[in-house]
């Protein structure tokens, strides 16, 4: 253990200060991150490899699992696609009313995600204002994994956009300018001009968008109805198993989900050393 | 700039259909069933005591990882140690881990035969399924947003400026009090901003430490999820709405505070 | 003697920043550091700061050793290169910083800090400016109350980093007299680093000049400019122009003229490089004993007039004559140049 980084006397804090925060920082990380981490693992190998090997290889958790994959398979292009476009709209363009729609844009982080399954419970529902209309065309919304998807898409919707939206801010529309006076068409300058500027960042903007979307549980318990093999995503199983005091499964499928997470991690670590530059500076998501 | 229509036309679109449209549910539907319904379901002592849990519970984890994640970024900033980068990474593992894991992880820590809970059963403290609970979870969901709002700012901190008030007789102490502290209390206060608002609206990793009794350790998006299930759809859309407001109200007045302090500093 | 400094060494790994530098600085003397960056001028002045520690060596002021007290105990004045000032504090706020970080036992009542911070605004002008945040003032404004803070503890001795090296020519030519003249005022022992000779020769005492961490010269502007230690110093305190020559019985011959050397004769005779000034040029036209060179351009701007020449040799160079000579020559004619005094150092 040592002072960082900076020879300055000035900055120099007593050493039994400097030991008693570092012991502080590292008991503290290792009580609120690293002890649910390890619980998560040591529950699913309680009784060994087979009932893990069980609960994960069950009929219903690969369900679960192929239907996790097919939500965000779907609601991460999606949001790729808003991302991109948004981040074209606001930061290559100035119109009236900008900053609002930047804010709307930034909006589904500060909403519970209990509520973002709570408002097309209340569109599309039972009693919702369009449910039984739907209803009567033969188009179930709620409790399907139509709802699991919009719900999907509510809550991660600003992943993409706030990764892209600082950068492009800063790259300006120089290069674009550029293309178009060497006669590049739309989607030409986009492709070979644009999208190589921003690769990494919306890979980012990806991941963290991928990782919410399959770990996504208070939006997407409204909406789906719960029924095994059919509507629940890997987290909801998980949420079925131990309530039905099969801890072993369902720590095997968390554990899953928490290797899934630390992978995230590590991408996301690397992807941030690599290319800092090409990042927005400062994230809190 | 070619684009323009397109871009702006399919950004509103998607925008009204995924959030727009859901949030007007959201703010028109409590008063189909009239004003008293909505009065009547807001003033229920369930409800109250449910939001006053939601938020105190925040309130009160934002706070504790206010003290222990500004120790923390000032050890990753400051001080260097093995492991310091791999501590550094794994800050955001709360933001990689699905909810429903840390909930079901933190219940069997804390429940009282679990790691921790065992040590408390014997004082006769309950941590799992006790508004304590509450907070535990909390205090994981939120802990990365105070550490990832200071980082920042504790790095931008020129050597120079700790440098001038040690030749002008400042101690060590009255540094970090009057120079440090000013300098990351804005960031402070936006990382505690984010923390709380998350924090407030949590679901998945309090349920199951919870122990959702009613009045005691049921939080308010939980009643939400049991009014919707009595398919109330105005009492659920009417408490999910007194959240919402009551959390940007809160969060307005966070950002005004943090904009009237770092108003001075910037440069 | 106010300030000395003996002996000093410090490293940085492997990389000496500073070698056995010893100086002394008399009670009342405007002293500068100059040199090229890395010649460990701002490390001397950190490490009389207390702000990096000497790997050997003292520092005394009137017989008090100074590197056995930690920084905030040295009552050393410093000025930031750029300035440091805290961001959130006013600028009286800034001044009264130090006063406010005295020991209670020893500390002024609030009333007499705020009267000193008045009195420290007027000095630098300032008046009325007090309640102004750093990032309301222009950087010569800054620059002051940086000046102004350090002034507040009233320091054994001022050091200042650069004190002009942020500023914009002109800011910077105003500050420099009006440094000089608070000095005059204050009377205090103050040290400034600075890598411009022309500040070193006009503002200071006496000048100490540093090449890779050891002391070159020290001595008065006029010391350095007229008696120069080394080509080093030569070259360093003004423009120079190189040439090869050989050494003969206290003579440089250069190009088949004799040239008298000034200064410090070498020792010997042999191959040896003479250093001279631009303006050390006589200028014929046509051939003779001398460079021959053929005129490039005639530049009439400004005070001196200025020949570019090429030497038959192929280098380019420039020379400086006064008007009158330089309005008889225009481009591509053919002159010799001989230089009228040259100094060798072996």
């Amino acid at each position: 253990m040592s002072q960082a980084r900076t020879t300055s006397p000035a900055r120099r804090d007593p050493p039994v200060l400097v030991a008693a925060l570092i012991g502080i920082a590292i008991a503290y990380l290792a009580l609120v991150l690293v002890l649910p981490l390890a619980t998560v693992f040591a529950e699913a190998l309680r009784r060994g490899l087979e009932p893990f090997v069980e609960g994960v290889t069950h009929a219903d958790s690969l369900a679960a699992i192929r239907l996790t994959l097919l939500v965000a398979a779907i609601a991460v292009p999606l949001n790729a696609i808003f991302g991109i476009a948004a981040a074209w709209a606001v930061t290559k363009f100035e119109f009236w009313g900008k900053s609002a729609l930047v804010t709307l844009i930034d909006l589904p982080f500060s909403i519970s995600p209990v509520i973002s399954g709570l408002v097309y419970v209340l569109l599309y529902g039972a009693h919702g204002w369009f449910g039984p209309t739907l209803d009567a065309l033969g188009i179930k919304v709620i409790f399907t994994v139509t709802g699991i998807v919009l719900a999907t898409i509510l809550v991660t919707l600003p992943f993409v956009a706030r990764e892209l939206i600082p950068l492009m801010q800063e790259q300006g529309s120089d290069e674009e300018a550029a293309a178009a006076t060497l006669g590049a068409g739309a989607w030409r300058t986009f492709f070979f001009v644009t999208l190589p500027n921003i690769k990494w960042a919306l890979m980012y903007g990806v991941l963290l968008c991928t990782a919410r979307a399959m770990g996504e549980f208070g939006a997407v318990a409204v909406v789906s109805g719960h029924i095994r093999g059919k509507t629940a995503t890997m987290p909801l199983h998980v949420e079925i198993l131990y309530n039905e005091y099969n801890f072993v499964a369902a720590f095997a499928i968390a554990s899953l989900l928490a290797l899934f997470a630390l992978i995230t991690l590590a991408v996301k670590t690397f992807l941030e050393a690599q290319f800092a530059d090409e990042l927005a500076a400062q994230r809190t998501r | 700039m070619p684009g323009f229509w397109p871009a702006l036309g399919f950004t509103l679109v998607y925008l009204s259909f995924f959030v727009l449209l859901p949030l007007a549910a959201l703010a028109l539907r409590p008063w189909e069933a009239g004003l008293d319904h909505v009065w009547g379901v807001i003033s229920h002592p369930r409800t109250i005591a449910a939001l006053k849990l939601s938020f105190g519970a925040a309130f009160a984890a934002a706070c504790i990882n206010a003290v222990f994640g500004t120790i923390v970024a000032w050890v990753l900033v400051r001080y260097d140690f093995p492991g310091r980068r791999l501590l550094d990474a794994f800050v955001d593992f709360p933001f990689a881990l699905p909810t429903a894991v840390a909930g079901i992880s933190l219940a069997a820590i804390y429940a009282p035969n679990g790691a921790i809970g065992a040590l408390f059963a014997p004082l006769d403290i309950s941590i799992a399924y006790t508004p304590l609970g509450v907070m535990v979870a909390l205090v994981f969901v939120g802990f990365p947003f105070i550490v990832r709002s200071i980082q920042p700012v504790l790095e931008d901190i020129q050597v120079e400026v700790e440098e001038a008030a040690a030749t002008l007789g400042a101690t060590r102490l009255r540094t970090i009090l009057t120079v440090i502290a000013p300098a990351i209390l804005p960031a402070l206060l936006a990382g505690f901003s984010l923390a709380f608002a998350r924090a407030v609206g949590e679901y998945g990793s309090v349920i199951f430490i919870a122990g959702n009794l009613p009045n005691v350790s049921e939080i308010a998006p939980l009643l939400i999820v049991i009014r919707l299930e009595e398919f109330d759809y105005a009492g659920a859309a009417a408490v999910g709405l007194i959240m919402l407001t009551i959390s940007l109200v809160l969060l307005l007045v966070l950002n005004i505070l943090q904009t009237q302090i770092g108003r001075r500093g910037r440069a | 003697m106010s300030l000395d400094i003996s002996n000093i060494a410090k490293s940085f790994g492997r990389f000496p920043a500073l070698q056995d530098v010893s100086l002394f600085a008399e009670d009342g003397e405007f002293l500068a550091l100059l040199g090229p960056s890395g010649s460990g001028k701002t490390t001397l002045l950190r490490v009389i700061a207390g702000l990096e520690t000497a790997d050997q060596g003292s520092v005394r002021f009137r017989d008090e050793n100074l590197l056995a007290k930690p920084v905030r105990e040295r009552g050393i004045g410093f000025v930031f290169q750029h300035y440091a000032l805290f961001r959130h504090m006013s600028a009286a706020q800034n001044i009264a910083f130090g006063m406010r970080s005295k020991p209670r036992a020893v500390r002024a009542s609030e009333a007499a800090i705020k009267a000193k911070v008045e009195e420290l605004l007027a000095l630098v002008q300032l008046e009325g400016l007090g309640g102004r945040y750093p990032s309301q003032l222009s950087g010569g404004q800054r620059q002051r109350v940086a000046l102004a803070r350090a002034l507040a503890i009233e320091p054994k001795i001022l050091l200042l980093d650069e004190p002009f090296g942020a500023l914009d020519a002109k800011v910077r030519r105003e500050l420099r007299r009006w440094l000089r003249d608070l000095h005059e005022r204050t009377g205090l022992t103050t040290i400034f680093v600075t890598h411009d000779q022309e500040e070193a020769l006009e503002l200071a005492d006496r000048v100490a000049l540093l090449k890779d961490g050891a002391l070159e010269q020290v001595g008065t502007p006029e010391e350095l400019y007229h008696e120069p230690a080394s080509a080093f110093v030569f070259d360093f305190l003004g423009d120079s122009v190189q040439l090869p020559c050989t050494v003969e019985g206290g003579i440089a011959i250069i190009a088949g003229a004799g040239v008298p050397i000034v200064g410090a004769r070498p020792e010997g005779n042999g191959a040896a490089v003479a250093h001279l000034r631009p303006d050390g040029f006589s200028v014929a036209s046509g051939e003779g004993a001398g460079l021959a060179a053929r005129v490039r351009n005639v530049l009439l701007a400004g005070p001196d007039a200025r020949l570019d020449c090429v030497l038959d040799s192929g280098e380019a160079l420039e020379v400086r004559v006064d008007h009158a000579e330089a309005g008889k020559l225009s481009p591509k004619d053919r002159v010799t140049l001989t230089p009228k005094a040259v100094r060798v150092w072996s």
